[in-house]
């Protein structure tokens, strides 16, 4: 199982890898959709159905959002001769890669071999919510009753994040 | 472990992205990258070997199911990326209207 995750992840870090130097943006579009449909792979494979679902609405319809956008403009990233701002930002991105790598080696002696999950919340969950919510589906029980405060604040999010775009879309802008 | 390591290894992809680049759709890419890098991070912590689907069976009781807490939250943050993706296109989509680029370093007028 760890292995087939791991060739899956490698191919999303190779997908990542040329969305972000392709130079046209379309392929830089697809490639970002490789990353996507690859997790939802891993998702069905780490037994996630409802994630692989949604993942798999979401990520179509951010792609087409991205391709709509794409294919409206030039479609080139534009290159121009780098310059010390430039230089500058990919000195500052290794210097946090390699701090962020250092922390996470010692963040990962305390991470649980994989697969031996030994979460407390789980057992609880896993023991009683059948009971108490009368939800089959532990994760729709855990989503709208255990956590169902939680669902509220989402549900706000999206309609602030409707609002804004209704909002951004529909003003003229200064000329 | 080697999961874990290839799941960070993604999530610095997309930051070497947020940080470099100066195109305007190649940040959101970079940005989605870094959420895709969390929710696999998520449910690989939540993983148990020989689990199941979190999906109880009456018929079948005896069964070691996969966590369901990191799955729920994840669900949550999937659905509030796709919000976020579409504002930021929305900003994009405002930004190449009135300037006629996605690069960075030629709208004027958003420099301090």
């Amino acid at each position: 199982m760890e292995v087939a995750i791991s060739i899956i992840t490698g191919l999303m870090i190779i997908g990542a890898l040329y969305a972000i130097h392709a130079k046209d943006l379309l392929s830089a579009v697809i490639a970002c959709g490789i990353v996507g449909y690859g997790l939802v792979i891993c998702f069905l494979l780490l037994k996630a159905p409802d994630l692989a679902i949604v993942q798999i609405v979401v990520e179509t319809i951010t792609l087409i959002i991205m391709v709509a956008v794409v294919l409206d403009s030039s479609r080139e990233e534009r290159y121009l001769k780098p310059d010390p701002q430039g230089y500058m930002s990919i000195v500052t991105a290794v210097l946090l890669i390699v701090v962020l790598f250092y922390f996470f080696r010692l963040a990962a002696a305390s991470l649980d071999v994989f697969g031996n999950s030994t979460l407390r919340m789980a057992d609880a969950y896993l023991e009683r919510a059948t009971d108490r919510t009368g939800s089959a589906n532990l994760v729709t029980g855990v989503v709208f009753d255990f956590r169902g405060y939680d669902t509220l604040g989402e549900a706000t999010v999206l309609v602030t994040a409707v609002l804004g775009i209704l909002t951004i879309l529909r003003i003229k802008g200064k000329k | 472990m080697i999961v874990y390591w290839l799941c960070f290894i993604l999530f610095l992809v997309g930051l070497y992205g947020v940080i470099t680049k100066r195109n305007l759709i190649k940040i959101a890419i970079s940005l989605s990258i870094m959420e895709f890098s969390t929710f696999l991070f998520f449910t690989l912590i939540g993983f148990r070997e020989g689990g199941v689907a979190p999906i109880v069976d009456p018929a079948d009781p005896v069964k070691t199911y996969v966590d369901p807490l990191p799955q729920a939250m994840v669900l949550t943050a999937i659905v509030i990326g796709l919000a976020t993706t579409a504002m930021l296109m929305s900003v994009i989509i405002r930004l190449y209207r009135k300037y006629g680029t996605f690069d960075i370093r030629e709208i004027k007028n958003l420099k301090g």
